[in-house]
C-alpha cells in the first residue's frame, strides 16, 4: 500500500510543489452515485434473503429485522428511491441533449454510447495484458466505465420493470399475461444476483480494489482527480483539454481532509458490506 | 341386565340388616368411611367381597371380580389392549377400590379432564409406554389444541383419551375393528368434526379412503394424533407445506422457486401456502368444476388474496416450473438466457479481472525497482 500514485503525490506535496486537482464529477452525479450505492446496498441486503429465503442466515436475518414485513418494506422503499434516482439521471440526459443540444452525450469522447475506439482500447488492453503491446490510452471513459454504467443501467431497467410487475401484478397483467410473472420473479432474481455479482467484485476491482487505485478511488466521493491520476487514467481527455485551453476550468482546490476521511469511511463501508453479501450470497448459491 | 346384580344385593342387603357392614367396619373402618361415599356407597362390603361369608374371615381374601356386576365392561377390557395389564385392571383407571367415583364427579379419576393424567400415569412414562412398545403420548397430547382446552379451559367436549380410543375396548390401531385403525380414524375424528368430516369425505383424499387406496391420507395423516395443533397458530402454518410436501414431493419442489415460498420461508404466514389455493379438507383436483382450483373458480380462489385478480392474473402459475420445457416454454428459456448472461458476463469478466490483477502487480513491482 505504499507504493502506487498517491505515493508520488504525497512526496510532490512534501517537496511543496502544489498538487493540482481537476474536476471529474459534478455535485450531482456524486450525490447520484451516493444514491444508488445506499439504495443499491438496502435492495442486496434485503433482496438476498428473500432469492436465498431458504438459507439459514436468511432467516435469522428475517427474524433479527423484524420478519419479511420490514424486509419488503425496505427493499419497497430503496427500489422507489433508486427508481426516482434513474429516472432524474435519464431525464436530464435527454434535457440535456434535447433542450440544451448537447450532443457530445450522445456521441464522442463524453458520451456512454460505445464507440470504435472502446473496442480496439479493448483488444490494445489485452496484449497489454500479454506484454504483448503498450497500456492503450484512454479517454474520458475507459471501455469498462462504460461496462460498469450499462450493466447498471440495463440492471436498473431490467430489475426494475420486473419488480414493478410483482409489486402491482393485477395493474400489469392488464397488458402482459399472468404467466409472465413466473418469469418476472426468474428476471428479477437472476439479474440480481448478476447485478450484485457484479457490482461486488467487477466493478469493486476495476474502480477501486485494483492495485493502482486500491483501496479506494476517491473521485467519485470527491469529485476531484489529481493532475497525475488525470494524466495516468485519461491521458486523451487530458491533452486535448490542455490543448484546447479548457483544462484550467476545471481546476479546482485540493479535497479538504474530512471530505477525503468521509468518502474513505462510507465507501469502505459500502465495499465491506459488498464483500460481506457476496460471500453469503456464494455460500447459499453453492448449497442451493 | 345391568341393574339386576345391585338390585338382587340391595335387596338381601334390606333382608340381613345392617349388622353384616357393621361387623366389617368394626376393623375396616377407612375402608368403609370412603365406600360410603363412592359411587358404590350404597351397596354392602360382601357385595364385592363375595367370599366372606362370616367372622373370623381367611386372611387371604378372594380377588374382587368387577366383572360380576360391570359384564360388559369386564368383557370388553378382555378383548382389549389392556387384558393382560396388572392383577387388578379396573383400578388402573378408576382409582382406589373403596372411593371409585362416578364419572360425572369432578374428582374422579376418568372424569373428562382427569381422564388424561390417568391414562398418563402409564402413558406418560417413557419407559413403561417403551415396554408396551409405544410412544409416550401424554404430554405432545396435554399441550395439544385438544388437551389444553380439556384440562387448562375445562371445555368437557374437548376429546379426551377415551373419545377417540374408546375407554374398555381400545384395541390395537392395527387392528381394523379399532377406533384408531387408519381408515376408521375420518369416522372417530368426524363425531365431533362433523363438518370436516363432511368436506374430506367429499374431496379426493376421502374418495382414495373410500375406494381402498392405502396411501390415502386421513386426518391424522396432516394434523398428528396426539400433537394436534390450533390450525390458527404461526407455528402450525409453518408446517403445512411441508406436511403436503411429504407426499407431494414434484409440486413441493415447483413451489419451493415462486415467490409465495420463499416469503413463506421467511417466517411470514400471510401467505399462500397449499390449502389457501387448494383447501384442505374438500381438496378436489383441478379437472372438477367445484375445485377451488378449477378453471371457472381460479379467479375467485386467488382474489382472497390479490383483491382485483383478473382472469390474466390467474394465468400466473404457483408451480411453474424452468426445468419443464414442454409446459412452460418460455419460463424454461427465459432460464437458460438468464443462465448463459450470468455464466458469461461474470465469467468473461472474472477472467478480465484476473488478468488485469496479475499484470497490474508486475507493473508495481517494477515501479518498486526504480
Amino acid at each position: 500500500m505504499t507504493e502506487g500514485p498517491s505515493v508520488h503525490i504525497e512526496e510532490a506535496s512534501k517537496a511543496g510543489a502544489p498538487v493540482r486537482n481537476y474536476v471529474r464529477f459534478s455535485l450531482a452525479q456524486r450525490y447520484l452515485h451516493g444514491i444508488f450505492v445506499l439504495t443499491f446496498l438496502g435492495l442486496a441486503l434485503t433482496g438476498l434473503p428473500l432469492r436465498f429465503s431458504h438459507a439459514g442466515w436468511a432467516l435469522k436475518f428475517a427474524g433479527a429485522v423484524g420478519g419479511f414485513g420490514t424486509i419488503l418494506f425496505f427493499h419497497k422503499t430503496s427500489a422507489a428511491i433508486m427508481s426516482v434516482a434513474f429516472l432524474t439521471h435519464v431525464a436530464n440526459i435527454l434535457y440535456r441533449v434535447v433542450v440544451r443540444r448537447e450532443f457530445g452525450l450522445v456521441w464522442g469522447p463524453d458520451s456512454m454510447v460505445p464507440r470504435l475506439k472502446d473496442f480496439t482500447d479493448f483488444f490494445a488492453n489485452l496484449k497489454w495484458f500479454f506484454w504483448l503491446g503498450p497500456k492503450p490510452k484512454f479517454d474520458r471513459y475507459a471501455y469498462w466505465d462504460k461496462v460498469d454504467y450499462w450493466a447498471v443501467f440495463w440492471g436498473m431497467a431490467i430489475i426494475g420493470l420486473s419488480g414493478y410487475a410483482m409489486w402491482f401484478p393485477q395493474f400489469f397483467v392488464k397488458f402482459i399475461p399472468g404467466s409472465w410473472l413466473n418469469i418476472a420473479l426468474l428476471i428479477h432474481g437472476e439479474e440480481a444476483i448478476l447485478a450484485v455479482g457484479f457490482i461486488f467484485t467487477i466493478h469493486y476491482f476495476n474502480t477501486h480494489l485494483r492495485p493502482q487505485n486500491f483501496p479506494m478511488d476517491l473521485t467519485i466521493f470527491t469529485g476531484r482527480q489529481t493532475e497525475q491520476e488525470f494524466k495516468e487514467r485519461h491521458p486523451v481527455e487530458y491533452e486535448r483539454l490542455a490543448k484546447s485551453g479548457e483544462l484550467e476550468t476545471l481546476a479546482a482546490p485540493e479535497p479538504p481532509l474530512w471530505l477525503k476521511n468521509f468518502a474513505r469511511l462510507v465507501g469502505g463501508l459500502a465495499v465491506v458490506a459488498g464483500l460481506v453479501m457476496l460471500y453469503l450470497l456464494v455460500v447459499a448459491f453453492i448449497n442451493d | 341386565m345391568k341393574w339386576g346384580a345391585p338390585i338382587l344385593v340391595a335387596l338381601g342387603l334390606s333382608m340381613m340388616g345392617q349388622a353384616a357392614a357393621t361387623d366389617c367396619l368394626s376393623c375396616h373402618q377407612d375402608n368403609g368411611t370412603s365406600a360410603k361415599a363412592s359411587v358404590h356407597g350404597s351397596l354392602s362390603c360382601t357385595s364385592c367381597h363375595t367370599t366372606i361369608h362370616e367372622y373370623p374371615h381367611p386372611q387371604t381374601a378372594t380377588k374382587v371380580n368387577c366383572g360380576s356386576c360391570h359384564e360388559g365392561n369386564s368383557h370388553d377390557i378382555s378383548g382389549s389392549v389392556h387384558a393382560s395389564v396388572g392383577v387388578q385392571p379396573c383400578l388402573n383407571c378408576h382409582g382406589a377400590a373403596h372411593s371409585i367415583l362416578p364419572a360425572s364427579d369432578p374428582k374422579s379419576t376418568i372424569y373428562p379432564s382427569n381422564l388424561p393424567a390417568t391414562c398418563g400415569n402409564c402413558h406418560g412414562n417413557a419407559q413403561i409406554a417403551r415396554q408396551a412398545g409405544l410412544k409416550e403420548v401424554y404430554s405432545p397430547y396435554i399441550d395439544s389444541i385438544h388437551g389444553a382446552a380439556l384440562t387448562k379451559d375445562g371445555l368437557l367436549v374437548a376429546a379426551s383419551c377415551s373419545s377417540c380410543h374408546g375407554s374398555h375396548k381400545i384395541l390395537s390401531k392395527t387392528n381394523k375393528a379399532s377406533r384408531t385403525y387408519y381408515a376408521n380414524v375420518p369416522a372417530t375424528c368426524g363425531t365431533c368434526h362433523a363438518g370436516p368430516l363432511r368436506d374430506y369425505t367429499a374431496g379426493i383424499h376421502g374418495q382414495m379412503l373410500e375406494s381402498g387406496v392405502d396411501s390415502a391420507p386421513v386426518c391424522s395423516s396432516c394434523h398428528t394424533a396426539h400433537q394436534i395443533s390450533s390450525v390458527e397458530k404461526t407455528s402450525w402454518k409453518m408446517k403445512t407445506t411441508a406436511t403436503c410436501g411429504g407426499c407431494h414431493k414434484d409440486e413441493l419442489t415447483t413451489y419451493h422457486d415462486t415467490f409465495h415460498a420463499q416469503v413463506s420461508a421467511l417466517g411470514y404466514v400471510e401467505v399462500a401456502r397449499c390449502w389457501d389455493c387448494h383447501g384442505s379438507h374438500a381438496i378436489l383436483p383441478a379437472s372438477d368444476p367445484n375445485s377451488k382450483i378449477s378453471a371457472s373458480n381460479r379467479v375467485a380462489t386467488c382474489a382472497k388474496c390479490h383483491t382485483g385478480a383478473s382472469a390474466s392474473f390467474a394465468t400466473y402459475d404457483p408451480h411453474a416450473d424452468s426445468h419443464d420445457q414442454k409446459r412452460y416454454p418460455a419460463l424454461h428459456y427465459s432460464a437458460i438466457f438468464m443462465n448463459l448472461l450470468l455464466a458469461g458476463v461474470l465469467g468473461f469478466f472474472a477472467l478480465h479481472t484476473i488478468l488485469w490483477f496479475l499484470r497490474s502487480r508486475f507493473d508495481r513491482k517494477g515501479e518498486s525497482h526504480d
